[in-house]
């Protein structure tokens, strides 16, 4: 990963992504947040990868519900 | 529709009520009883079902009235309201990041979703993992995705803050993707 994309992922941390992307679907994020985590999961493969993780989670919940 | 019919139908889909009931509930016994509540109401009610959703749908709507229900009656339990804060506490998920907030291991890719969600067995490894979770934790979890109440509903039936409730989603979450990790896209029951 390059010095800028870098410095731009770590305006919030993982573990703060991680939260936002779970909160998101409580909670319309602010947007600063959303700009923040926008920019984090544009650098950040590990933390994309869970975002898609918890979209599988919804569509499990979504055909668990069915 | 013949009522023996319908009657049969409803009952089809008792083991599915039950397994969410206890789900919610944490106690069979109490949730054996809102489902038995949910099959008579429905029946009494079966000229209200209209095959624009499914009967399986209607049923969880009726459910769910029950189960808030069965909630509120026991708001006072001692249990829930000293057991709750302590899942709320986020301190036991410090080993999934490091000190500077990056994972500790990182999520692997789970391949295309529908390989997944296209297998029974899948269904089957999330129910153990959703019955995995704590139990407050789980409950409040099936009130938001399978009851689909709104955050403001359920805070106001476990007199929580919203703070608090995106806490054990959070948490919720977080515990059932590692289940997840752990018992489907990690280990052997992937490949048929």
């Amino acid at each position: 990963m390059n010095k800028l994309a870098r410095r731009i992922s770590h305006l919030i941390s993982c573990r703060e992504a991680t939260e936002l992307v779970s909160q998101l679907r409580e909670r319309p994020l602010s947007p600063l947040e959303r700009v923040k985590l926008r920019l984090h999961l544009a650098a950040c493969k590990a933390c994309s990868r869970f975002e898609r993780q918890l979209a599988l989670l919804d569509e499990a919940m979504r055909r668990y519900r069915r | 529709m013949d009522a023996n019919v319908f009657a049969a139908q409803l009952e089809a889909q008792r083991g599915y009520l039950t397994r969410v009931a206890v789900l919610q509930l944490r106690d069979r016994d109490a949730a054996e009883e809102v489902v038995q509540e949910t099959i008579v109401a429905a029946f009494a009610g079966r000229e209200g079902f209209t095959a624009r959703s499914t009967l399986r749908t209607w049923l969880t709507g009726i459910l769910k009235h029950k189960i808030v229900d069965a909630i509120r009656r026991r708001q006072k339990d001692p249990v829930f309201e000293s057991a709750l804060p302590e899942e709320m506490d986020l301190d036991d998920f410090d080993g999934l990041f490091k000190e500077s907030g990056g994972w500790q291991d990182k999520p692997s890719d789970w391949g295309d979703p529908e390989a997944a969600l296209a297998r029974q067995e899948f269904f089957d490894v999330m129910n153990f993992c959703l019955e995995k979770l704590p139990p407050n934790t789980g409950r409040v979890f099936m009130m938001r995705e399978v009851m689909e109440l709104d955050s403001e509903e359920i805070c106001k039936e476990l007199r929580i803050t919203p703070n608090n409730l995106w806490v054990i989603l959070y948490r919720a979450r977080m515990s059932l993707r590692e289940c997840l990790q752990q018992h489907w896209f990690g280990g052997a029951s992937r490949t048929p």
